[in-house]
């Protein structure tokens, strides 16, 4: 329950892991909804995950590997073999279909809910290390990026009611 | 009539709950708030939203595939 300024005591953090365009979703969506529920949250970004930080997103799906991956396709689903999914240009076809997707069936666009994470004072923690060994810059990213590490992580998880990893 | 209404028709998750919190921010304590939304998931969403901050979902129905909240604001 919430107290009379709309706080929760509750808190939950999360660790970002990946920065495809389908699972750049699930920590954002519960990210912005906690807040909205007055949970404090915390997100640490680390490995492919780092780069749903960066100022110019540029995500993209991939079908390759993915047999659980089905796209409506003219009142079909659609599943692509490996063997057709390994061929250039498919996964830029894909991210085109997706985001067509996307915004047809009014789901937020990743940009949109980040900055939704943003606004809602939802604390964005950027793994040092991944940023060092990928050669990224902060300049890169977004504002209100903090750079931080296990340690940081492992002390808001230590006080945090909900621990995800994503 | 609510004091504040709120078009989220179309909008899919988490959008209904992310608008309905920014829009409750304009209601006075004591007051409500309209939300109208085609999402069919919106309805377990806006009753744990409900439970979760403590306002009160006064009335939550469905006409013509339109889903329709009045949540009264107690904090």
């Amino acid at each position: 329950m919430t107290d009379a300024n709309g706080t929760n005591a509750k808190s939950m953090s999360l660790i970002v892991t990946k920065g495809t365009l389908d699972w750049a979703y699930p920590p954002f969506i519960l990210a912005t909804t906690a807040a909205a529920m007055g949970v404090k949250v915390s997100m640490f970004f680390t490995f492919y995950g780092l780069a749903l930080l960066k100022k110019d997103l540029n995500l993209q799906i991939s079908p390759l590997g993915k047999p659980d991956m089905e796209m409506p396709m003219m009142g079909m689903h659609m599943k692509m073999p490996n063997v057709v999914a390994a061929i250039p240009g498919v996964n830029s076809m894909a991210t085109t279909m997706m985001k067509n997707l996307i915004a047809k069936k009014g789901v937020a666009s990743i940009e949109d809910l980040r900055e939704a994470a943003v606004d809602s004072e939802v604390q964005m923690l950027g793994c040092q290390m991944t940023l060092d060994l990928f050669e990224m810059k902060p300049d890169d990213m977004i504002d209100g990026v903090e750079l931080a590490g296990a340690a940081a992580y492992m002390e808001n998880a230590l006080k945090s009611d909900i621990n995800l990893f994503i | 009539m609510a004091d504040v209404t709120l078009d989220a028709k179309g909008l899919n998750c988490p959008l209904p709950i992310l608008k309905a919190k920014k829009a409750i921010n304009d209601v006075a304590s004591g007051g409500t708030l309209e939300v109208q939304a085609t999402d069919p998931g919106s309805v377990a969403d806006f009753e744990a939203f409900c439970r979760t901050t403590g306002n009160e979902l006064m009335e939550s129905k469905e006409e013509g595939g339109v889903y329709t909240y009045v949540i009264k604001k107690t904090g």
